[in-house]
């Protein structure tokens, strides 16, 4: 019980921290589709920088680092040449796919060492909780606080507010005097840094090797799990450990030889995303004043 | 600073120089990762995009490959004209295929012409099922159809895994998982030319693009539901305010690109593979998206597009083959190529020019 929900709890890490970055940057007006490109990107960089380093940390600031940077590509093209962002996010993902694999070719077969675990002192002592809790890496306790941080950005901060108004209505954002493009070129750059680092967590602690296309469509439910949560940080976590249920939700029945074949299994967190959409869509039909009015239109500055 | 002005007349001449110059910037930067990873440069690119000409056959394999493209491509062209973002093809080939072999399979007395024609029709209806999926969740329930029409890709793959290794398992297969041959009419053939014999792997399947692009080209600048595509897509409210049904729209744009992504997967599994087997797709739904683009959302641009890609694919084989380099590269340069090609439309939307910053 105890090891089942540790790896729930490990097993939702990457999918929270890609979601924690493209919440902010659809919070601000971006519809960044290329989350999955990030993520591949963020763990491949990681991969590679443990190999030459030899340090797991080395991986999080790379990964993280390579995340920023491919997001930089996104963010040119959609916010300083207006293209479209669905189009361009996808673009960006094929994009990524590919290069990753190329990058990652010569690491195939490789292992690599995994990011420590991180016991706190007097809170890892707890009996149950405290092996469940306390006893993880650097990174998955980032991404707790990260998330706990950002709905407090987002709501008590005056950027956060500044975010918040860019995202739904840059016109007039504008005309108040804020540099909508540079806030939004932030905002993407957080996603793709947040992606970065979700996507190398994947190497440092999930699974120590380089296979091509490796975070499996984790990056497409990270941008449900946004919709999901109706851009609400908490409720973003909430989804991300319900995905990290399901995921492991498979090898549990594998395991315990359950009468289903293991595709059904291996199905359902892609059902789960699309039944998960269609209820949310529900309850939030008639004038949902969370989503970004400005999600996904282009922004022309007339000056 | 660079100023963006709206164009009120869209610049015309870019419709076709900008997919050309998209192409050069993209083999450009491709051959500056090639050097910043430390590939042979020139070779590189002479296997990824002068290799395929270098004999008959290849040259008969190119239209072979983009096959597939261009019919999923000609498909999301309804789509992506009325700003609907299918991006499932990959699943609805997979589906379609899937329906139609297993007719094949179940049904294999059949006579030779009415047991293809069946399976085209079965294939269209299994893909245009599955991709009525997201456009029925979008009508009813306002659901994003970019992440449902995803997810079900991986659905899809999934389920036609357990098939083939389940319920349509060839007993004879020794372990491996595929299904039994499809019956004799179900196969589509070679084309063997008089006097010349095979051209690569050529079949008859090819000639389905011949219909299908005028076919579609009538539709959408013809008939009044193509307008309406367009109208709903480059102006919603226009389109509410002529009363154009939106539901429909959807629906519609949603079966047709369904559809021929099923029918291009019967072609595809009938004339290369005849069998049924956990991989039918090799990405194929997802680089039409690059396809669709590429030819301007017009049919016979997609197939031009639908040529240009798959050359480079074959071209990325051989590069695999001879140089080890993965072939996943045309994934970069497909990207590449998405960015410029929609950098290209906002230059022939928007005046650009420069200004100095006072």
């Amino acid at each position: 019980m105890e090891s089942l929900l540790i790896t729930i709890l490990v097993t939702s890490v990457p999918i929270l921290l890609a979601g924690t970055g493209e919440l902010i940057a659809e919070k601000s007006g971006v519809l960044n589709l290329g989350v999955e490109g990030m993520m591949l990107t963020g763990a491949v960089a990681a991969l590679g920088s443990v190999l030459i380093f030899g340090n797991p940390l080395a991986g999080i600031f790379f990964g993280a680092l390579a995340g920023i940077l491919i997001s930089l590509i996104f963010s040119f093209f959609t916010i300083f040449l207006m293209t479209n962002q669905v189009a361009t996010g996808l673009g960006l993902t094929i994009f990524a796919t590919g290069l990753t694999g190329l990058i990652g070719e010569p690491f195939v077969g490789k292992t690599i060492s995994s990011l420590p675990k991180i016991e706190i002192i007097f809170l890892s002592d707890i009996p149950f909780l405290g092996s469940i809790f306390f006893k993880h890496d650097i990174l998955f306790y980032l991404s707790i606080l990260l998330i706990i941080a950002v709905h407090f950005f987002l709501i008590k901060s005056r950027y956060g507010i500044i975010i918040r108004a860019v995202g739904d209505n840059h016109d007039s954002a504008h005309s108040i005097g804020y540099p909508v493009k540079i806030i939004r070129l932030l905002c993407v750059g957080f996603g793709g840094m947040c992606a970065g680092m979700g996507g190398a967590y994947i190497p440092l602690v999930l699974t120590p090797h380089w296979s091509e296309g490796m975070t499996a469509g984790k990056g497409w439910i990270a941008l449900a799990l946004v919709v999901f949560a109706s851009w609400l940080p908490f409720r973003l976590l909430l989804g991300a450990l319900i995905f990290g249920g399901i995921t492991i939700l498979q090898f549990v029945g594998q395991a315990r030889g359950w009468p289903f074949p293991s595709q059904f299994l291996n199905m359902l967190p892609y059902l789960v995303t699309i039944i998960a959409l269609s209820i949310i869509s529900i309850k939030t039909r008639s004038g949902n004043t969370l989503v970004p009015s400005s999600l996904g239109k282009p922004f022309l500055e007339n000056n | 600073m660079l100023i963006f002005t709206p164009r009120t007349i869209q610049s015309n001449h870019w419709v076709l120089i900008g997919p050309l110059i998209s192409i050069i910037l993209t083999i450009i930067i491709g051959a500056l990762i090639f050097k910043m990873l430390n590939y042979p440069v020139t070779e590189s690119l002479y296997q990824v995009f002068i290799s395929p000409f270098s004999r008959v056959d290849r040259i008969a394999d190119i239209l072979v490959k983009a096959c597939p493209l261009i019919i999923i491509g000609i498909g999301l062209i309804f789509c992506f004209r009325a700003n609907i973002w299918n991006i499932g093809a990959e699943g609805q080939f997979i589906i379609g295929t899937l329906c139609a072999g297993s007719f094949a399979l179940l049904f294999p007395e059949n006579n030779n012409h009415i047991l293809l024609l069946s399976m085209f029709l079965v294939g269209f209806l299994g893909g245009a099922l599955w991709a009525s999926i997201p456009a029925i969740l979008k009508i009813k329930l306002n659901v994003n159809e970019i992440l449902v029409s995803l997810m079900l890709v991986y659905v899809a793959m999934l389920f036609i895994d357990f098939i083939v290794r389940g319920p349509l398992r060839d007993p004879m297969s020794f372990g491996f998982p595929l299904s039994k041959p499809y019956p004799d009419g179900a196969i589509i053939s070679k084309i063997n030319f008089p006097g010349i014999g095979y051209l690569g792997q050529l079949h008859y399947g090819i000639i389905s693009i011949l219909f299908l692009a005028p076919f579609s080209w009538f539709l959408i600048n013809r008939t009044l539901p193509g307008f309406q595509i367009k109208v709903f897509g480059s102006a919603p409210k226009a389109s509410s305010f002529a009363g154009f049904n939106k539901n429909k729209i959807t629906l519609g744009v949603l079966i047709m690109s369904g559809g021929m992504a099923g029918l291009a997967g019967v072609i595809e599994v009938s004339a290369n593979m005849g069998q049924l087997q956990p991989e039918v797709s090799f990405g194929y739904g997802f680089t039409a998206i690059i396809v669709a683009f590429l030819g301007r959302l017009n049919p016979y641009g997609v197939i031009i597009a639908g040529l240009v890609i798959a050359t480079a694919k074959l071209g990325a084989d051989n590069a695999q083959m001879i140089l080890g380099i993965p072939k996943v590269v045309t994934g970069i340069f497909e990207g590449i190529l998405l960015f410029f090609l929609l950098a290209g439309e906002t230059i022939q939307n928007y005046k650009v020019s420069l200004k100095r910053n006072s």
